[in-house]
């Protein structure tokens, strides 16, 4: 039986791409469970599914066929109205290449997803700060991205993630652009956030040892199967 | 997204691509601007040739005969216009149109064709009285010198062409002196009561007839007028010397009725040969003269010819305007062609702001906002290069006609409703310019377009 505190339930899902008359099945009958507050890797070869099954929980896109359940709602079901409200709120995204907007100071893009909400400007200056000094950047505030490390630039991104204080971090190869050592200070900062406030999280990864260290459980992919899923500890 | 976000983002967008976005929005002003020049110029010549119209009291006024005066000696009796008996024209009928509603001023047509003397030369002309609310007209705006100083004063005021006779330099006529040689009526049985009475309704034309003096009065010229403020209307004529009518009634000079009423015998009052009937405005004309039409007298006005006039300016307005928007379309496909660059360019910006959980409606929003803010930036922009076209064009126009020793007219007009048309259509078409690039924008898949490089 499924656990029914899972932050995160999929029951077979499927996401097949039709290319000329060939099926791609970039994820194929997955199902799962991943309780509240647990740290999840999924790992893979480049192809493997991964990166599309991270986009279906994230709400970016629908499955073929089977359901993503977060938080009792079935995201194949809801208006895309209401996926767009569900990333607002209930999920935050980190991507590998950090994808801050470039023309924006960290303080701008950190209050991107607030404008987005529509949180009152009276609120929006100290949650933004709040966001950037929980990750160290408190005194970066005016920075532009193109000012910043790598390193600087992916603790942003979490930064801007977390602003609007999801239930869920969904990180893409979030050390994908990073030395190990920026890397590793990586995951330590989102397993703090794991810890406090208390985060459920998913991270696409294929650096096996990091997330050996840093993850709860793994879920290995290979060719849109889920392979194994298993606590690391 | 709240508006004040929405708009903070689109202006940070439009800043971005400073350079394209400005040549979109220099495209947009020119169209506009083309589009304010042509229609301006077309509200102004309509405006010049509506005040011409209106200050030769053509098209406010009423003019009022009795109605046998349309049956001419010898010609055929008019059908009847209305049912009523036919009236005279006394000066009861002229207190009782005067109390019509939207009636101005009620007064009669003094006119005399005479002979005038300056400098010790004959000259004939027609003399027309003037009323003291022809001042207020316009057609006495820019003349030389000033109109009458008063109701009842022995001034007169020339027609230029007819100052032209008496002196090429009209300039030097005023202040001089000039000697009007009229002939006064006087009743061959004279009341003495009547002298009290009103001047131009006075007891010379009961039966029995009157008799002809020939009079002088001197007369103090007070001012040259380029217009025609007594212009024919009704067959009588053009007056070229103007006095204060109060004068002229007072004068009891013969006119052409007189002869023809003696002869017809057919009152025992004093009446008028036609009645002036000056309406609030032309709209209400046509309603003033069903109404004197109504009371048994003849009533005729060129409100006809004033419909027509307008007809052929909407259509000369409209088809300014349609051949101005072929700019503004060529404009609007610049918009369509800078929107469709920035939905390229900004693919994975769309992808980061639909990851961040922006709606489908909000990605639309930001590009209409765009959109609408360069129509807003170009539709002010043109409004004033057009403003500035006209007022070249305006400015041409007066060199050349002073050089042809004609007087300056204002040719172009912008109307507040062209304002605020102008900037509203340029808003419209720039935001129907920006539908396909905003639904397209909507519609980008937010996977692939965080994909994008």
């Amino acid at each position: 039986m499924p656990d029914t505190q899972a932050a995160i339930r999929l029951e077979h899902v499927s996401r097949h791409y039709t290319m000329g008359e060939a099926v791609i099945r970039a994820v194929d009958d997955v199902s799962f469970d991943l309780p509240a507050g647990e740290f999840l890797a999924l790992l893979g070869s480049s192809g493997s599914g991964k990166s599309t099954l991270l986009n279906l929980i994230a709400g970016l896109d629908r499955p073929t066929s089977g359901s993503v359940i977060v938080d009792s709602e079935d995201l194949s079901k809801v208006s895309s109205l209401e996926l767009a409200r569900y990333r607002r709120q209930t999920v935050g995204m980190v991507f590998q290449s950090f994808n801050l907007l470039p023309r924006m100071t960290l303080e701008e893009n950190v209050e991107l997803p607030l404008r987005l909400a529509e949180v009152e400007r009276s609120d929006r200056a100290a949650r933004v700060r709040e966001s950037l000094e929980r990750v160290g950047l408190g005194k970066r505030i005016g920075h532009r991205p193109s000012e910043l490390s790598g390193g600087e630039q992916q603790r942003a991104a979490i930064a801007r993630a977390l602003v609007n204080r999801p239930k869920i971090l969904l990180a893409d190869e979030p050390t994908g652009n990073l030395d190990s050592a920026t890397g590793e200070s990586i995951l330590t900062l989102l397993r703090e956030i794991q810890k406090n406030p208390g985060m459920t999280i998913v991270m696409v990864t294929h650096e096996r040892p990091l997330a050996e260290r840093f993850a709860d459980r793994l879920a290995v992919m290979g060719d849109g199967k889920l392979l194994s899923n298993g606590a690391t500890r | 997204m709240k508006p004040r976000d929405l708009s903070d983002l689109a202006l940070r967008n439009l800043r971005e691509a400073i350079l394209r976005n400005s040549l979109t929005t220099l495209g947009i002003a020119v169209g506009v601007a083309s589009l304010v020049a042509m229609l301006s110029l077309g509200v102004g010549l309509q405006q010049l040739a509506a005040k011409r119209l209106s200050q030769s009291g053509l098209f406010d006024s009423v003019i009022v005969t009795p109605r046998m005066n349309l049956r001419g000696m010898g010609r055929a009796a008019m059908p009847p216009t209305s049912d009523k008996e036919p009236r005279l024209l006394d000066e009861d009928a002229r207190q009782e149109i005067s109390r019509l509603p939207n009636v101005v001023e009620v007064y009669p047509q003094v006119r005399f064709f005479t002979e005038v003397r300056y400098d010790g030369k004959p000259f004939a002309t027609m003399v027309a009285g003037m009323p003291e609310s022809s001042k207020a007209s316009g057609s006495f705006d820019g003349m030389q010198g000033a109109f009458f100083s008063g109701a009842g004063v022995n001034e007169a005021i020339l027609q230029s062409e007819f100052a032209k006779e008496l002196s090429p330099q009209t300039s030097t006529l005023i202040g001089k002196e000039l000697v009007l040689r009229y002939a006064e009526r006087q009743s061959l049985t004279p009341n003495p009561a009547d002298s009290t009475a009103a001047p131009a309704a006075k007891s010379e034309s009961l039966p029995g007839g009157f008799s002809v003096v020939p009079k002088e009065l001197r007369l103090r010229i007070v001012g040259v007028v380029d217009t025609e403020p007594a212009s024919g209307f009704g067959g009588y004529g053009n007056g070229r010397l103007l006095i204060p009518l109060q004068v002229a009634s007072t004068l009891r000079a013969a006119q052409v009725n007189d002869l023809r009423d003696i002869v017809r015998g057919t009152s025992s009052k004093p009446t008028f040969a036609s009645l002036t009937v000056r309406a609030k405005g032309p709209s209400y004309v046509e309603a003033l003269e069903a109404s004197i039409k109504n009371m048994g007298f003849g009533a005729f006005s060129l409100l006809d010819a004033s419909k027509s006039l307008r007809i052929f300016f909407s259509v000369f307005d409209l088809l300014l305007g349609l051949f101005s928007s072929l700019a503004l379309a060529v404009a609007t496909l610049g918009i369509v062609n800078t929107l469709v660059m920035a939905v390229l360019e900004r693919r994975r910006e769309i992808g980061v702001l639909k990851a961040l959980g922006a709606a489908d409606g909000d990605v639309k929003q930001l590009f209409f906002f765009e959109a609408g803010v360069m129509g807003l930036a170009g539709g002010i922009l043109g409004l004033f290069l057009g403003w500035l076209i006209g007022r070249a064009l305006n400015f041409g126009t007066v060199l050349y006609l002073h050089r042809q020793n004609l007087p300056g007219v204002d040719i172009f007009s912008v109307p507040w409703w062209l304002v605020l048309f102008a900037i509203g259509f340029a808003i419209f078409v720039s935001l129907v310019a920006g539908l396909y690039p905003a639904s397209r924008a909507a519609r980008l898949n937010p996977v692939e377009a965080l994909r994008y490089e």
